[in-house]
């Protein structure tokens, strides 16, 4: 079951995530047409080598939304797909692309994913603000399980729901702070040698995040993710163009992805997330081992979902993460290289191109193009994508061989 | 700004009424699958995991234990700027189903996992609805007695009242 290993992803770009605005304004069909051009560019590959794309939302249309991208750009596409999973949309598209691939559909696909929500607005054809701006993920509309037995007693956001995982996870396997904050701290020092970070040249300490303020007890607000604006993209090809590309190619050797639930007050066991089957299946399906990684990109919206990311995908037991953070340097130059560009908590979190990050830091390494954050002899690597509130995740095993 | 806001209310559904009917008579009456010998929530039209078409409803004692929460110091939205600090909280019923609430009536401090609560029932006849929440339903306990429970809860509530202010 599965792929080959027979896709690799074969150029990139990943716009430096800003604060404020400084880029001019675009719209997302527009963000899509210019992030496309600019990974194309990056792999040596032409517009007319791309035969299929996937992508998320854009805020310009509410649906019909592939064949609006594919007729902007000119694409004659034999595979059209949107992803709707959050922040484990990136890794899920990369999947969907790889695969499209091995089918044969398309002899290569862009992934892109417009992160600069700040589009181009106008009075006289204003955008309708409705529920989802109070909203966020969570549905008001009649009908709606959320907008039922959820939003009404303030249970929405991302906050408060990760906090309440965190909150089980102290009350069942014990809760060390400073571990927690350890993570914060090391990806910290990776953005440090990644001069696209917003945080570059901000090195902080474990007592820097435990007094930065709590937002959601117990998680502060330096374990929270920072909203930014940016976007990122990749090419995925078959092994004709792989050939014909100026990188190293990055091959999708495994993948696995779960989505059993919405809302983690339904979740059946809610201390093991999703990613204990997604990683399972992209190991197996891969061939290799999680000893095989030479680096890991975790998503990171928040410490915990890094912590319970780390367990649930194998890489130490159940109840042992804090010990695992606590035990290893999870920096480039360390034992357990992981979010080596700083992850989303210090390179900056565009929206839902964020999980673009975790698969581009991976490529990036394997690439060898990491600059002074480059770990030694990368060649494989483990990416995780993590949508909603722990509720769907994807996982990637990436080999440049 | 042209949306309403107005604090959001459930408007209950043709299948989901029950429920509503129970918490207006101060009862909790919830789904059951006899072919899976489980009780669900929320309420739905065929049991989850089988789609078995044999849910039933049952009035259940209300009664449960507090599974998780956090303290929202900030409004979650807008609309909930009057709420903080809350105590956004779920509540595993007896029977098994996990309920999304809020406690009340607490030391948010005094919290810990495992706490038995019980119901509050909250009439709000100006919406046609009742809501359920919860308070503990034994005297809370000094949360510094209870190290294990929590971790960092007691200073952690601290720190985020501060944070809110």
């Amino acid at each position: 079951m599965g792929l080959r290993g027979e896709a690799a992803i074969l150029g990139f770009v990943e716009l430096p995530p800003e604060r404020k605005p400084a880029r001019p304004a675009r719209f997302m069909i527009e963000q899509w047409a210019e992030l496309s051009a600019a990974a194309l560019k990056d792999a040596g590959l032409e517009a007319t080598d791309i035969d299929g794309i996937v992508t998320p939302q854009i805020n310009e249309a509410p649906s019909f939304i592939p064949s609006t991208i594919t007729e902007y750009l000119g694409i004659d596409a034999n595979f059209a797909e949107i992803v709707d999973l959050g922040g484990a949309g990136s890794a899920a598209a990369v999947w969907r692309a790889a695969a499209a691939v091995e089918l044969g559909l398309c002899e290569a696909v862009l992934v892109t994913f417009p992160g600069t929500h700040l589009t181009p607005q106008s009075e006289r054809k204003a955008m309708p603000w409705d529920d989802q701006m109070l909203y966020g993920a969570s549905s008001n509309r009649y009908g709606s399980p959320q907008a039922e037995f959820e939003i009404p007693y303030g249970n929405l956001g991302q906050n408060g729901p990760y906090a309440q995982i965190a909150r089980r996870y102290g009350h069942e396997y014990g809760y060390d702070e400073r571990a927690m904050a350890k993570i914060c701290v090391d990806q910290r020092t990776n953005a440090c040698a990644t001069p696209d970070a917003v945080f570059y040249g901000q090195p902080i300490t474990v007592d820097d995040v435990l007094n930065s303020g709590m937002v959601a007890d117990p998680l502060h607000k330096l374990e929270i993710v920072m909203p930014c604006q940016g976007g990122a993209a990749v090419v995925i090809g078959n092994p004709r163009l792989a050939k014909k590309s100026k990188n190293r190619p990055v091959w999708i050797k495994g993948f696995g992805e779960h989505v059993p639930y919405k809302t983690p007050t339904y979740a059946t066991d809610l201390m093991h997330s999703p990613m204990v089957k997604a990683a399972e299946s992209a190991f197996s399906m891969s061939g290799l081992q999680r000893s095989d990684m030479d680096m890991v990109s975790i998503y990171d919206c928040y410490s915990i979902t890094v912590l319970m990311s780390l367990e649930d995908a194998g890489f130490c037991k159940k109840g042992e993460g804090m010990a695992f953070v606590r035990d290893h340097d999870l920096t480039f130059r360390g034992d357990f290289p992981m979010n080596t560009a700083g992850g989303q908590l210090s390179f900056g979190q565009p929206g839902v191109a964020g999980g673009m990050h975790h698969v581009i830091d991976a490529v990036r390494q394997i690439q060898g193009r990491a600059g002074e954050a480059q770990v030694a002899d990368c060649h494989r690597a483990f990416v995780s994508g993590n949508g909603g509130i722990m509720s769907e995740q994807t996982a990637l095993v990436l080999q440049g061989e | 700004m042209d949306f309403q806001l107005t604090k959001p209310r459930p408007v209950p559904t043709p299948v989901s009424q029950p429920f509503w009917d129970g918490l207006a008579e101060e009862k909790v009456r919830i789904q059951y699958s006899p072919s899976s010998d489980a009780y669900i929530f929320y309420p739905r039209i065929l049991a989850p995991h089988t789609l078995a078409d044999d849910l039933e409803w049952r009035e259940i004692s209300g009664l449960g234990t507090l599974y998780t929460y956090t303290i929202a110091t900030r409004p979650v939205a807008p609309m909930f700027a009057d709420e903080v600090p809350s105590v956004l909280a779920v509540v595993q019923w007896d029977e098994g189903p996990r309920f999304s609430t809020q406690i009340v009536n607490a030391d948010p401090a005094a919290l810990r996992v495992g706490l038995r609560v019980k119901p509050v029932f909250r009439h709000l006849p100006e919406d046609e609805i009742t809501m359920l929440y919860y308070e503990p339903a034994e005297p809370l306990v000094a949360a510094n007695d209870d190290a294990a429970a929590a971790g960092s809860g007691a200073d952690g509530a601290a720190n985020g009242e501060q944070a809110g202010a």
